[in-house]
């Protein structure tokens, strides 16, 4: 690994370019909303070297706060800048597994871009894109020329992570490199978590997934997929009869929530959890080459207004739909989803109806015909600052649709707390830890959605990474790190 | 991979599989289930278990040939082997003081019906077993069921092939006119399971019911696999398989195992015409 020491910005050559930022090539809208090819193409070498030459190399680097895991921001950029690829690629791993995940999906705009100097002007370095840009030339190497993090010298201990999400990755990268032996369980087929059966392939391929994932392997750390974690095994026999010494649980937060409304069960309605695990994971959309059916609505209603509503939006839109509607009940200003995702929806004719809430979701013969929904305005801020939204009087009307699709968000999944009944969990289910992922059940810990509920990825990878150190230093390492 | 160690008949569209799978084998009850996927291009489908030796390591299932997967696996023989198995799955059957009850294991219910009755008789209940089965070819299992410590065994054909002619809820009847039951359960079809409840309700004797239901995942994580019990909606593969009878809102179930049928129609054509040994 290159040395870190010597910051670049002592150097005198470097001066920062006056250009705009550099923008993101993207496919056309109304091409790319008829298949599952990646939208943003990424930088070209160029590209990324204009917008590297973009910054001013701050002596005080605010970005680096931005980010939760505190990458080196100013020095990755830095060995852009002086054509050190691959030295920006270690920079990147030292603090984060899969930079060419986290910086498609990272939300950047509130996180490290926001906190660039340059985001006073409106024009932050555009440090995701470059992240992404980093994190693909090191994929596009051979698996033995790519940046491998050292693993440490062997401990003798031996940790279960459970999910194989970024929490639970993140967990295992870091075991490795502190010398623990690592066997990560997942109980799908396929590993990644909502990175496999949730985020759409046209935001973040899932080539791109697993080839980040295969470095673990190369790091050494063991995948079991097809073992349910209170199911297969108990957390206790993990701990008490397969011989590990801790267990990490980043299980994250997979269990869909509905809306509680009459006509809810007909065909035609799916949770987004549903449909785009049938979609991602099962590969639904290349039926019948693949087995799983997914059902291809017409006009298609989806209920929410976060990254999960706009990613089943857009799925919906490429499986054929004719039309697709958000209803979300608040307007679009609350919209907690990432404004480069609404703006790719409006793009590819996703039509917005803000200020709706569904009343009741209508059928003929067991299949959905339509949704009545009542227009809303917004009252008072309620507790979480934004305003509250408030039935309009005899407002009610109907949205012609045959496919409703629920992304109301997510909540813990019981099966291993209720296996496990020692371990503490929040009155809304999710596990208790304390700030450094300890559970309250001896060699336990956990991270990611499964203790904070929906989050991020670069948060749950965070969690997952602060928990491993605390199992090291409960492990007996604690000189490490 | 999960190999194939045993592979079996039972009828012209029902098949029995064995698979080596020990984690599971350790840990599976009755009235729980798997799921499992052939290959990389499979769906993910439930199967209960039929037998299990946790000593052995192996798990086995009963399913009958009805679209393009079932189809796929008719095909593999020992030797061959399964992208993925995983299990168990689904809240295991109550079987401990259910005292004096009827099961009936209707079509390729009884593959179902055959653990929870050994499990049943186990645990020192009064068992009486009622298959239902179109015709004599359609029956399964006889042979194990007679091998139980049942109190009766009654077999009932739709054509009198075997047994007697006529449907379930005959005999099902019969025993609730004569209070002779504390509870039942009934396996099959949704539609048997449907006038299995109708019967046992006028007589007041609770009914254990196991649904089958779509499912993705299998662990609740997606809500495919929702039934409506009790006006309460239910995830099928972590709040059941089993639920109250009397509660289960049957023509939504019925109605929800429809949405793909089309699609699958379409499927199984596909592989059968690739297909071409015609079993
Ligand atoms: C559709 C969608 C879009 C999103 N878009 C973004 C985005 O653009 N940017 C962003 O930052 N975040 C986004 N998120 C949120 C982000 O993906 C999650 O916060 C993050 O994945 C949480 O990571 P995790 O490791 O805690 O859990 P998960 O990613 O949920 O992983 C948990 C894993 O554990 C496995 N598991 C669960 N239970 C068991 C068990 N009992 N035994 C064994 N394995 C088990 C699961 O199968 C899964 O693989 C999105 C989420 C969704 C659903
Ligand atoms: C908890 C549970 C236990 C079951 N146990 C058994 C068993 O022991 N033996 C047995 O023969 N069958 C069992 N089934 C039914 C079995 O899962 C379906 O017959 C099988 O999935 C059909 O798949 P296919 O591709 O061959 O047929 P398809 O052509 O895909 O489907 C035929 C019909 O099977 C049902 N089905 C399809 N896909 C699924 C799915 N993913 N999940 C559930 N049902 C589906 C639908 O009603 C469909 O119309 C069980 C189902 C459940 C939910
Ligand atoms: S990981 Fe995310 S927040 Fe951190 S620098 Fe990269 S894109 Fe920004
Ligand atoms: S704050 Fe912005 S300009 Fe300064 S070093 Fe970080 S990315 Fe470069
Ligand atoms: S099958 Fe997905 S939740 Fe039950």
């Amino acid at each position: 690994m290159p040395p870190l020491d010597e910051t670049p910005a002592q150097k005198p050559r470097h001066k920062p370019s006056r250009a705009p930022r550099t923008a993101m090539p993207e496919r056309d809208a109304l091409e790319r909303a008829r298949d599952f090819d990646e939208v943003s193409l990424g930088y070209s070498e160029e590209q990324a070297l204009a917008e590297a030459n973009r910054c001013i190399q701050c002596k005080n680097p605010t970005c680096i706060e931005g980010c939760p895991v505190n990458i080196d921001i100013k020095s990755f950029i830095a060995r852009i800048i002086d054509g050190d690829y691959a030295g920006g690629v270690s920079v990147l791993k030292e603090r984060n597994a899969l930079p060419a995940v986290c910086g498609r999906v990272c939300p950047q705009e509130e996180q490290c871009e926001a906190s660039c100097v340059l985001a006073r002007k409106g024009e932050p370095i555009a440090i995701g894109r470059l992240e992404r840009w980093l994190g693909d030339f090191d994929l596009a190497c051979d698996l033995e020329h790519r940046c491998a993090p050292e693993v440490g010298e062997p401990t003798g201990k031996r940790v279960a992570v459970v999910g194989s999400g970024p929490a639970g990755l993140a967990c295992a990268g870091e075991l490795r490199r502190f010398g623990h032996a690592v066997t990560i369980f997942e109980s799908l087929h396929a590993p990644g978590g909502v990175l496999t059966y949730g985020i759409p392939e046209f935001r973040l391929p899932k080539a791109i997934v697993q080839a980040e994932i295969e470095m673990l392997g190369v790091m050494g750390a063991e995948l079991v997929t097809d073992i349910v974690v209170g199911a297969t095994h108990t957390l206790d026999e993990l701990l008490a009869e397969e011989g590990f010494d801790a267990v990490f649980v980043g299980s994250g937060a997979g269990l869909p929530l509905f809306l509680g409304i009459p006509g809810e069960n007909l065909n035609g309605v799916y949770s987004a959890n549903e449909f785009l695990t049938r979609v991602n994971l099962m590969k639904a959309y290349e039926f019948p080459s693949y087995d799983t059916p997914v059902w291809r609505g017409r006009k298609v209603a989806v209920v929410g207004g976060g990254n999960v509503a706009m990613d089943a939006a857009r799925t919906a839109k490429r499986l054929g739909a004719e039309e697709v509607f958000l209803v979300y009940r608040r307007s679009e200003e609350e919209m907690p989803a990432r404004r480069e995702e609404v703006h790719h929806a409006r793009q590819e004719g996703i039509e917005f109806k803000m200020l709706c809430s569904p009343q009741e979701i209508v059928g003929h013969d067991g299949w959905v015909t339509g949704m009545v929904a009542t227009r809303m305005e917004l009252g008072e801020p309620d507790a979480s600052g934004r305003r509250a939204p408030v039935c309009v009087m005899d407002s009610d009307f109907v949205i012609d649709c045959d496919t409703v699709i629920v992304a109301l968000g997510t909540r813990s999944n019981p099966l291993i707390s209720q296996t496990t009944p020692d371990l503490e969990v929040t009155s809304r289910g999710y596990i208790a830890t304390d700030e450094n992922g300890a559970t309250n059940k001896p060699g336990v810990f956990a991270g990611g959605d499964i203790v904070t509920g929906s989050a991020t990825v670069i948060l749950a990878m965070g969690a997952g990474k602060k928990a491993a150190r605390a199992i090291d230093s409960w492990l007996g390492g604690a000189a490490r790190g | 991979m999960f190999p194939i160690v045993y592979q079996r008949q039972l009828s012209d569209s029902v098949f029995e599989m064995g698979v080596q799978a020990p984690a599971i084998a350790r840990k599976a009850k009755a009235g729980q289930f798997l799921m499992l996927r052939v290959d990389e291009h499979g769906e993910r489908i439930p199967l209960t278990f039929s037998d299990w030796s946790a000593e052995e390591g192996w798990i086995r299932f009963i399913f009958m040939r009805v679209g393009k997967t079932t189809h796929q696996l008719s095909h593999l023989v020992a030797g061959d082997s399964l992208a993925d198995v995983v299990g168990p799955l689904g809240v295991p059957t109550h079987v401990e003081g259910v005292g004096r009850v009827a099961i009936v294991g209707g079509g390729v219910g009884a593959a179902v019906a055959y653990p929870v009755a050994r499990a049943m008789a186990e645990a020192g209940n009064e068992v009486t077993v009622i298959l239902g089965a179109r015709n004599k070819e359609l029956l399964i299992l006889e042979d194990e069921f007679r091998a139980l410590p049942l109190k009766q065994l009654i077999v009932m054909t739709d054509d009198g092939s075997a047994g007697e002619k006529g449907l379930v809820t005959a005999p099902l009847k019969s025993l609730c006119e004569a209070g002779a039951l504390d509870h039942s359960m009934a396996i099959g079809p949704a539609i048997m399971m449907k006038f299995c409840a109708a019967t046992t309700k006028e007589f007041g004797v609770p009914i254990t019911v196991s649904l089958n239901p779509i499912m993705v995942d299998g662990t609740g994580m997606c809500g495919a696999c929702r039934v409506s019990v009790d006006g309460h909606t239910k995830f099928g593969c972590v709040d059941g398989p089993d639920f109250d009878g009397h509660a289960v809102d049957f023509e939504e179930l019925m109605s929800r195992q429809r949405v793909y049928s089309d699609l699958e129609r379409e499927a199984d054509a596909d592989f059968s015409r690739e297909c071409s040994c015609h079993r």
